[in-house]
This record gives structure tokens, sequence and C-alpha cells, in this order.
């Protein structure tokens, strides 16, 4: 096989991915009447057009980022984390519990609590399912989800009780259940004119942290090799069940982190819908950027890309906003598909030798 | 006692949707195939159901026929999502698990984008009624507990034996239970493995597309993104409580059917009890359950989630 030729097959291969998901897409828009192209250009170009939408992008891939770092971590150890979303949520309680008991704190101390303190309620959310996989061997894709429901209530009971905004209670409010706007000595830098916040810096220096920690450390090594080859990985004395654990733990701190960033950054205060489906988007991320922080950064931008992008073709082209989960649901199946065709050197030979016989005929013939 | 007779008469048509579900999840994972994706064919079945009924069959004279059709169509577009989801994870053998997932982020978000587009706000359906059967309803206790339902929910209960007959007595089910435990030694007897994937898939779709059409139709009356709520996963999580068996399965769909139950009883009564915590029941029981029956996982079909593969020799 010639060196061009695997090339060509690969690309090929990706175009026809790309192709094949955006026809789905096409097919459900088509459905609801709208105009296919416009709608898929409104997603893709309309949010760059201004400084402020591009804030927005941004804002959006900074949790995607530090979520899809956790994500990839659980991913690479052999155990697949869809809890980020229930993660998140107890980040935020977490966060906003040290921020309403200690408003007054300076914030180089407030600030770092008040992540650590997220850290360490997402991390706890991810070692549950950790531990139950680990010791009882039950399915994190079933404990996770099942977790993030009971994170969506205890969310909600504090909202609703322990947290709420006294404004809330007694002169009526605005009726959603939201906390108190916390101390100023949490609240994160800003550029001028927008929402976009000094976040985007943390989550940079994580995508860094995840790099060394899963390649430049003997830790790292071994929770990919945990994940790569279970047996293989035991056999060579690595506690596969450990590092299971541990993977579980820094996905779900992750997440709590991102959740602790998003609203020092850009709520202010914990309030309903702000993980708005960034665990589930994130999963897509990590897939989509190889599992690897290099990619993970550029995916995340392109997905935030597609949620601001969804957002507007409601009011552009009349497609709902939900469109960007059909959109994701396709990235994953077709991501997870090519990913097997990409891997199977039977099916590169067989196209090869079909590939030969077209271009250079037998020569048996012509002697 | 009332109380009683009320938790249990709810708890039996609220089981009909987890069972059904589970039903055709015990087809896909006896087949080999771990299908994490029902929650998302439920939501594109809920909506469907609803859609026939509330848009063609608007003022319509006999709404009986157009649930009935609605029902259809949920049942055919779940085959064809179970069809879909068979070329990702049987003819391209991509990994089961998160190939799930992705399925499910696709049929909710579908289910989600076309009914704001053809339905929009919160609209109702008549649905399908409930049915008092003559005589039997009248036994006190027993009457109102079983026989007060719709027709669906006997039909549910119907299909327990005869999903059990056909998995067990029938040559189609031990081809499915075969390919689900040793594909290989099924393929050297001529059974063409992925074809049998795909006919499990195909059926287990359209149960879960049925199920999510008895949520709009029977329960709910309506559709909403939350209608499903976990129950697709909760019917996951089912077939591992039941141990792959309909008759187990039947006793897992109505325990937990009867925690909504009570959860919504212990509401009823104004007992001092947050909300939330009550909501939060049923999920926390899958987690128990599942940490509690891990040995049944032993059980279950081998060659679950292993995708097959004619050409290589493992």
């Amino acid at each position: 096989m010639t060196k061009t030729f695997k090339i060509t097959y690969k690309v090929t291969i990706i175009i026809l991915a790309i192709l094949a998901a955006m026809t789905i897409g096409a097919i459900i828009l088509l459905t609801i009447g709208a105009d296919v192209l416009k709608t898929y250009s409104v997603i893709l170009f309309e949010p760059l057009k201004t400084t402020l939408q591009l804030s927005e992008v941004l804002i959006r891939a900074i949790p995607l980022t530090i979520i899809a770092l956790g994500i990839a971590v659980a991913y690479r150890s052999g155990i697949i984390n869809i809890g980020a979303e229930g993660q998140m949520a107890m980040g935020i309680l977490g966060t906003t519990a040290i921020a309403l008991l200690f408003p007054e704190l300076p914030k180089p101390i407030l600030l770092p609590l008040a992540i650590l303190a997220g850290a360490i309620c997402g991390g706890l959310w991810g070692f549950i399912p950790g531990i139950l996989k680990a010791k009882l061997q039950v399915s994190e894709l079933l404990s996770t989800v099942m977790l993030n429901y009971i994170a969506a209530q205890f969310y909600t009971f504090f909202l609703r009780g322990p947290m709420l905004d006294p404004a809330e209670s007694s002169l009526g409010g605005s009726g959603t259940p939201q906390s108190m706007r916390l101390s100023k000595n949490l609240w994160l830098e800003r550029l001028p004119g927008t929402r976009l916040h000094t976040g985007i810096f943390f989550a940079i220096i994580l995508a860094i942290v995840i790099y060394l920690l899963l390649w430049k450390t003997s830790t790292g090594m071994k929770m990919r090799a945990a994940g790569a080859s279970e047996r293989a990985a035991r056999y060579g004395g690595i506690s596969v069940t450990t590092y299971l654990v541990v993977a579980m733990v820094i996905s779900g701190a992750f997440a709590g982190m991102a959740g602790a960033i998003e609203i020092a950054g850009v709520h202010r205060r914990a309030i309903e819908g702000v993980t708005g489906g960034y665990g589930f988007s994130a999963i897509v991320v990590a897939l989509f950027g190889g599992l690897h922080p290099a990619g993970i950064i550029p995916a995340s931008f392109f997905f935030g890309l597609l949620i601001v992008g969804a957002d507007m073709t409601q009011r552009m082209v009349g497609v709902p906003a939900n469109m960007v989960n059909v959109l994701q649901g396709i990235i994953i199946l077709v991501i997870v598909a090519t990913k097997m065709v990409l891997a199977d050197p039977y099916l590169m030979e067989k196209v090869w030798r079909k590939y030969q016989k077209i271009t250079n005929p037998p020569k048996e013939v012509e002697a | 006692m009332n109380f009683i007779v009320n938790i249990l008469s709810l708890a039996v048509p609220f089981s009909v949707a987890l069972l059904i579900a589970s039903l055709g999840e015990m087809f896909n994972q006896r087949a080999g195939i771990f299908n994490l994706g029902c929650e998302g064919v439920m939501a594109m079945g809920a909506f469907l159901g609803m859609l026939i009924p509330y848009s063609i069959g608007h003022g319509g004279a006999t709404p009986g026929v157009y649930n009935f059709l609605g029902l259809l169509v949920a049942m055919g577009v779940g085959a064809l999502f179970g069809i879909f989801f068979g070329f990702v994870v049987v003819t391209f053998r991509a990994p089961q698990g998160i190939a799930g997932i992705g399925l499910q982020m696709f049929g909710v978000g579908t289910a989600g984008t076309l009914f704001r587009h053809f339905i929009g706000g919160t609209q109702s359906v008549l649905g399908i009624d409930n049915i008092d059967i003559p005589l039997l309803s009248k036994i006190p206790i027993l009457g109102p507990i079983f026989f007060t339902h719709n027709i669906l929910v006997y039909l549910a209960f119907l299909f327990v034996p005869v999903a059990w007959y056909i998995l067990f007595k029938t040559p189609w089910g031990l081809r499915v239970r075969a390919v689900g435990t040793n594909p290989r030694a099924a393929d050297s007897i001529g059974i063409q493995v992925n074809r049998v994937r795909f006919q499990a898939l195909a059926v287990g779709g359209a149960l879960a597309g049925l199920a999510g059409a008895y949520l709009s139709l029977c329960q709910a009356k309506m559709f909403s993104d939350e209608i499903i709520a976990g129950r697709g996963f909760i019917a996951v999580a089912l077939v591992y409580f039941g141990h792959w068996n309909p008759v187990k399965i039947m006793w897992g769909a109505l325990l937990f059917s009867f925690a909504q139950a009570l959860q919504l009883a212990i509401q009823g009564q104004g007992i001092n009890f947050p909300y939330e915590f009550a909501v939060m029941l049923p999920y926390v029981m899958v987690i128990v359950v599942l940490a509690f029956s891990r040995e049944s996982q032993l059980l279950g079909p081998t060659a679950l989630g292993k995708p097959f593969n004619r050409e290589k020799r493992t």
C-alpha cells in the first residue's frame, strides 16, 4: 500500500462521515420544512460575525473544555462518565455554599476556596459511580445517569430551600428559584462590554495539567493502560480498580470546577438551568477532540459555536434550538462508527485490492 | 386500606411504559446488543404517538382510530431507530455504550425539535381512555387495582407470557439467545448473526416506541421534553434486575412503579417531606438495586456488548 493511498483513504472516510452526519441532520431539517443550507450556514458562521457573539461562543467553550477534559481522563481510563451534568450541579452547590457562608473573605482566599469546594462536591459525585463500578461492578453508564437525576433534584431543593434568595420569598421576586447575588469577591474579571471572563485562562491551564498528567506522569500512564487493556494492565501489576475510581473523581472534580467557574464568571449566582446540557455536550466534545487536550480546546470552540448558532436559528430561520441536540447525537454516532472503520486494517486492504484492480489490471491477461 | 388500594391502582398503569420498554430492551440484550438509546427512542415514540391524533385526527369523529394509528407510527419509527442503531453497532461494530448515548441524544433532540415545530406549546390530547371491565371492576380491592385501566395495560401484561414464549419456545427466540450467548457457534450452524441482531433491534425499538407512545397517549395525554424522565434508562436497569427474564422484569417494573405511585401519594397526603427527595426515590432505587444484584451479571448473555466479526478469530 502506498502512503498516498492510505492518506486518501482516511480523508475520504472522514469526508463521507461528515456528509453522512450532515445528511441525517438535513433529513430532520427537511421534515420541519427548513432551508437546510441556510440553517447550517447560520449555525456555523452567524455567531462569528460580531465580537459580542464570538465572546458568547468562547463563554460556552470554557465549561465545555473543562468538563470534556475530565471526561477524556475517565474515558481513557476505561470508564464512560455521562454524569457530568450532575457533577457540575453539585459543584455549583458547593461553590455557592462557600460564597454564601463566607462572603467577606478577601478574593485571593474566597475564589480558590470556592472553586475547591466545587471540585470536591463534583469529585464526590464522581466518586460514587467510580466506587460502585470498582467494588460492585455497577455499570457506570446507568449509575451516572441516575445520579444526574438525583443531583438535579438536590439542586432545585437547595435553590428553593436553604439557598433561596431572601428577596424572592418576601417580595415575590422573579419566581425563578435562585440564590442571592454572590459576593463580589467571587467574581471573575470580564472583558469590558462582554461576558467573557478570565475563566478562559483557567480552562487552558487545566488542559495543560491534563496533558501533563496523562502523558508525562506514571499515574497517567497507568490510567491509560487500565483503559486500553484492562487485563494486560492487571497483569502488569496495575490496580485497575483504583485508577478507575481516581479517574472518576478527577472527572467529577473537573465538572464541579466547570460549574464553579461558570457561576463565578457568568451568572454570579446559582440559578436554575446553569448546567444547561453542558455535561452531555462535553461528551461529544471529548470524543470529537480525540480525547486529547490539544483536540478538546478547538472542539469545544466548535461546539460552543453550534450552541450559540442553534440559539440564533430560532430567530433567523425558525429552526428550534433543540436542533443542536440532534446534531450532537448524530455526531457521536458518526464518530464512533467512523473510528471503527478507520481502525479496520482488513477493510483498508480490501479497498486497496479493488483500487489496484482498477488502476493496474492483472498482468497475466497481457502475457 | 383505601390509601393502599389507591397506590396499587396507580402503580399498575405506571408500570406499563417501563414494562414494554424493558421487554424490548430484553430482546436487544438477549441478542447481545446493549441499547442505552432506549430513552431517545421512547421520546420519539411519545412525540409521534401524540402527533398523529393531535394533527390529523383533530376533531375527527373516530379518535380511536387515530390513537391506534399513533401507536403504530410510534412503533414503526421506533423500529427504524433500532435498525439505524444496528448500522452503527452491528455493521460498524462501534462500542455500544457510547453509541447508545448518541442515540439517546439524537432521539430526545429530534423529538424536541419536531415537537416545537409541529405542536408548539403545551397541548393535550384526549388519548386512550380507561375502561372499567364489567363485573370484574366491581370486585372490592382487586377490581380498582386490576380492572379499571386502558386497553394497553392489559395488552402489556398479556405480552409478558407472549415474550416468554417467543424467547424460549420459538426458533427465532432460540436464534436470538444463540447470537447473544455464542455468536461464533451460532454462525457455524448457519445462523446469520448480524441479521438476527438487526431483527432484535427492530423489535426492541418498536417496543420502546410503543412505551413512549403509551406515556403521551395514556398516561400524560400530552408531550413535554421531560416526559420520559429517565424511564428509558430505568428500563435498561430493569433488564439486569430481571435477569433477562420477562416474568422477573414484570415484577421489577411493578416494584419501580410502586415506588413512583408511593411518591405521588405521599405528596397528595400533604405529608411534610421535601418534594424533591420523593422524586429522587426511583433513581436512588435503581442504583441500590444494581449494587445488590451484581451476581446477576453472571447470568446475562455472555456476548452482551461484544460486536461480532465473522472474519476475525477470537
